[in-house]
Parts: C-alpha cells; sequence; structure tokens
C-alpha cells in the first residue's frame, strides 16, 4: 500500500510564500510540527502543566508522569533497554557535547586520539575540538570517499592504541549518506573503544535499535523528529552513565547538598539539572508516536522514492552536480550548480515559494573535502510530494535563466 | 519575473559578478583584509594602497561569492579607487543605509545613483550580509592596517 503524505497534519503547508504554495524542502535543518504534537503540547499545558519532580500537589505528579512517560516512548522508540539510559537534553548538540564533557574529558590525556569523520556536523566535531584545545588530544579524520559514502574497514586502520572514542554521524546532513554504523561500531568495540553516534539526521530516517547496534551513546533531536525545539535525547549505556560526571549543575540533579558537600542523583537525574523542557518533552513524544503510528517503513519508503524521482529529475541539467551518491543514501539532495552560488539560488527558489538550503549546512569538513564553499540543499520529509520536487525543478530553470 | 528580484538581479549587478573589476591580488598594499559571512562560508580578501595623501591609489579584492557580494565587491572598489579614506568611509555609510532600507546618508546624487543598483538588497534581508561583507572587510583593512580580518 502506498504512502499517502498527511498533508492536512500541517497547517504551515498550505501558507503560500510570494503567492506560490510553500515546498518545503528543508526538513533536514528543521522539521515541520503536526497538528498532533501543537495539540498535545496546548493541551498538556491548558489542563497538567506544572514543574516536575517537585512538590506533591496533583499537577506536579500528572506532569512528573507525562514527562517520565515522554523518556520512556524515547527508549521504546530507539529500543533502549532500560528507560533510565535516556537522558532528555535541551537538543542534538547537547547530547554530544555531554558526551565530550562528561565522559571523554576525565578519560582523556594529551596525545591520546578521537576518531571521527570527515562528514560530521560542526555539533559532532566542535565538542572535540574542546578536548583537543583543553587536553591536548588529536583528532584523527576518516575520510569521505568521493561518491559521500565511508569505508567501516578504515576506522580499523585509524583506531591505534591512543583512542579513546569513536565519533560518527548515522547519517550525513550533506550528502544523505546513511553509515554502516552497525560495522563501525564492532570494529571499534573489537578494540575496546567506545562509540557515540549523532544521530539527529538518522534517526528519522532509519528504524533505530540500540541494543541491536550495540551503540554506546546516541544523540537525537526532537525538532528534527517533527517534535519542537529545545529538547532532544542522549541514549548511553546504564555503565557508561553511572561512572559519568555531572555537566549542569543545579536543581534536581543532587541527592543532597550541603555547606562543605554535594552528592548527585542517580542517572538520568544526575544529567537533567534545572527545569527541563516539560512541555516539549510532551510534545516530543507524541512526535514520536506520531511517526510510529504512521509506519516508520513507510515513510522512509515514500522518502527514498521522492529522493530517486528528484535525482532523475536533475539528471536533465548538466550544469547540476549531486554531491553524495552513496549506495542506499537517504532523502536529501546536495547540490552544486555551475555558475550559481547556492545563495542566490536559494533566493530565487525561495521566491518560488521553495525553501532550501543553501550554504555550508554546518559541515565545513565536509565541505573542504570536497572543494566546495557550499552547496544547495533540497532534503525531504514525510510530508513531501512530487509537486514540491515539480517546484524545485522549475525553481532550478528560472534560476539558470536569471544568473546566467 | 517578480519585481523584486528583478530588481535584485539586475543586469548591472549581475554583469558586476561575471566580470569582477580590480579582482585579483596587489602588490605592494599598504592595508589587506580579509572577511568571512559566516552564514555561507564565503570569504573576501581587499587589498589597498592608500598613499601619503590618505588617499586610496590603489584597491584589489579576491574571493568567491554570490553575484551580490561579488558585485558589491566589484562596484566598492570602482567607486572607492582615488578617494582619500574619510571620503570613503562616508560613501560606505550611505550604503550601509541603502542596503538596509533606510534613508541613505546625504551623498552626492551621482554616487547616489551608481549605489542604487545595490537598493534591491533592501527587500531581502536574508542577503544584506552579503551585500555588505566587503564594505566591512575593507574598513577593517584601513582601521587596522595590514593582515586585518572582519567577521
Amino acid at each position: 500500500m502506498s504512502f499517502v503524505p498527511p498533508l492536512s497534519d500541517f497547517p504551515i503547508l498550505s501558507r503560500e510564500i510570494n503567492g506560490r504554495k510553500l515546498a518545503y524542502l528543508d526538513s533536514a535543518a528543521s522539521a515541520q510540527k503536526p497538528k498532533q504534537v501543537l495539540e498535545a503540547m496546548t493541551n498538556f499545558a491548558s489542563t497538567s502543566y506544572s514543574n516536575v519532580h517537585r512538590g506533591v500537589h496533583k499537577l506536579a505528579a500528572e506532569s512528573t508522569e507525562a514527562y517520565e512517560k515522554a523518556r520512556g516512548t524515547v527508549a521504546k522508540f530507539l529500543n533502549a533497554k532500560h528507560t533510565d539510559e535516556i537522558i532528555l537534553t535541551h537538543g542534538g548538540t547537547e547530547g554530544l557535547n555531554l558526551v565530550s564533557y562528561s565522559y571523554l574529558s576525565p578519560r582523556i590525556s594529551a596525545g591520546d586520539e578521537i576518531v571521527l569523520t570527515k562528514m560530521e556536523h560542526h555539533s559532532n566535531i566542535v565538542p572535540w575540538h574542546f578536548l583537543r584545545e583543553r587536553q591536548g588530544a588529536k583528532l584523527k579524520w576518516v575520510d569521505v570517499r568521493e561518491d559521500g559514502s565511508i569505508n567501516a574497514a578504515a576506522f580499523g586502520a585509524a583506531i591505534t592504541p591512543k583512542t579513546k572514542l569513536v565519533a560518527v554521524t548515522h547519517m550525513s546532513n550533506v550528502l544523505g549518506t546513511i553509515n554502516p554504523i552497525k560495522d563501525i561500531i564492532a570494529i571499534a568495540h573489537a578494540k575496546g573503544i567506545p562509540v557515540v553516534v549523532d544521530g539527529c539526521q538518522g534517526a528519522v530516517h532509519e528504524i533505530v535499535d540500540v541494543q541491536d547496534l550495540d551503540v554506546d551513546f546516541y544523540a537525537i533531536a526532537s525538532h528534527k523528529l517533527y517534535g519542537p525545539t529545545g529538547i532532544g535525547a542522549l541514549y548511553a549505556k546504564r555503565a557508561h552513565l553511572k561512572s559519568m560526571r555531572p555537566f549542569n549543575g543545579g536543581g534536581e540533579m543532587i541527592a543532597e547538598v550541603a555547606e562543605d558537600h554535594v552528592s548527585y542523583a542517580e542517572p538520568p537525574a544526575r544529567f537533567e539539572a534545572g527545569t527541563p523542557p516539560i512541555i516539549e518533552a510532551v510534545g516530543f513524544a507524541a512526535a514520536l508516536d506520531y511517526l510510529t503510528g504512521l509506519g516508520r517503513a513507510a515513510i522512509k519508503e515514500h522518502e527514498n522514492a521522492l529522493y530517486a524521482y528528484a535525482r532523475d529529475a536533475v539528471r536533465q541539467f548538466n550544469w547540476l552536480r549531486v554531491i553524495g551518491e552513496a549506495e542506499g543514501k537517504g532523502a536529501i539532495l546536495s547540490f552544486e550548480a555551475e555558475g550559481m552560488h547556492a545563495h542566490d539560488l536559494a533566493t530565487i527558489l525561495d521566491h518560488e515559494g521553495v525553501a532550501c538550503r543553501a550554504g555550508h549546512h554546518c559541515a565545513q569538513v565536509l565541505m573542504e573535502r570536497f572543494g566546495l564553499a557550499s552547496t544547495t540543499r533540497a532534503s525531504f520529509g514525510l510530508y513531501s510530494t512530487r509537486d514540491d520536487v515539480d517546484s524545485l525543478i522549475a525553481g532550478l530553470e528560472k534560476a539558470r535563466k536569471i544568473l546566467t | 519575473m517578480d519585481d523584486s528580484l528583478r530588481e535584485l538581479y539586475q543586469e548591472v549587478i549581475l554583469d558586476h559578478s561575471r566580470h569582477p573589476r580590480h579582482f585579483g591580488p596587489l602588490e605592494h598594499a599598504t592595508h589587506n583584509g580579509e572577511g568571512h559571512n559566516p552564514l555561507c562560508g564565503d570569504r573576501v580578501k581587499v587589498h589597498l594602497i592608500v598613499d601619503a595623501d590618505n588617499r586610496i591609489a590603489d584597491i584589489r579584492f579576491e574571493g568567491r561569492g554570490c553575484a551580490i557580494s561579488q558585485a558589491s565587491a566589484s562596484l566598492m572598489t570602482d567607486m572607492v579607487m582615488g578617494r582619500t579614506v574619510a571620503e570613503a568611509e562616508t560613501l560606505m555609510g550611505g550604503f550601509l543605509d541603502l542596503v538596509k532600507g533606510e534613508e541613505a546618508a546625504h551623498l552626492p546624487e551621482d554616487d547616489m545613483d551608481r549605489l542604487n543598483v545595490m537598493a534591491g538588497v533592501s527587500a531581502f534581508p536574508m542577503r544584506v550580509k552579503c551585500a555588505t561583507l566587503a564594505w566591512h572587510t575593507m574598513k577593517s583593512a584601513l582601521e587596522a592596517g595590514d593582515a586585518a580580518k572582519s567577521e
């Protein structure tokens, strides 16, 4: 049965931009929110909201229950063995920074190595640069092949007795490449090295089973999963969490505070200082339920079919070069157009109602690798349609006429 | 085509961006600046020779960027060549006002006419930084002398 994009769930998609129907092809930057998510948040805030894990009143109990239920929903979405292996963060970036600060920093010394790939998003680069700057760690880069793929075996060669961690993205936000993370994890584990996976894109398009992957850390962001901004999650194996020092200090993360002494709560609370994004947690869970309800496999099939349609359509343009053609890649189309800078192109596309991302996509190491300053990127979501792709193609033709 | 788009990508702009004036390195430059637009990764370098009378005797720019940033840089080099540093700064003030859609500071009419080709940028707030990059880079070069950086 073919998947029909539930357009009526997304009120924003009926918006017009410059008199044209919006073609939102920027879901890899952030996905639009279905009304099921918006309503869940509004309903919760209108009926049950208060602070969590404090107070004994009815609303506190309901809010705490809703917040913890959201953690359970995330755990199920990633197939974590234990719900307490899920830290609710403020986004994907915080999850990766948490691993850097709380897990790796106490374990790394000058000359130790972190292995990562050239296709990482800045959020899976800069936290490791911190350890290079502050503690003398060394970054070792696994190269990306011309087609946008990486060779899992290259990790075997890059890992040395000095290696303390492997950091890799599940799916490239520029190339669309789905990396063989299960193989990479097996290779790293064979040498006793833990692996952190940036799942901000991967979890949107792939069905993730952290137990099957045997991954040590897996970070996701709600807003790319059709949920609200300001919240994400980090999956971490229980054994790691128990040994990790706290990240932020404040309320909720303590066991006891005295004038000369402080002790910390058990994970996951230890890593959730301060009032968490409670309403957002409810929205996040609603988004995951929404995706599960639609059928993850059906969504993926729909997106991939749309990518194939778009990829075929741009073949007619001999002035356009697609960046990232790895086998089995996901629904992201990045390209460079001869004689047209990505920003000029994106401005003209916007005038046609087509929302695309232009720039370096927070992946400057990758841009350098391919000798590019920027690309234009069309990324597809569950609500994307062939009409959107057709608008993109028409916009490209128009831009070509104007700019060259 | 939509009017605002036509104004943004008018022929003069496209001509400047395709055939940038005063493009390339400059030997014996007295002032150098490097600008970077972190939004898109574009970089521009501006080199100047400022003579004893504080006059811009020569100027070049290098780098790659969008049509707007290239055209703006090219137009800038055309317009400041031979002027004093103070005059160049006044021109820049007027230009910044213009692309932000604000009332431009009082400039001679023919300067305004030439700058006006960039006025279309004001309808595209996300592109103002593209248009101002080279100018800010020139300013930081003039202020700091050699090897200035501008973000």
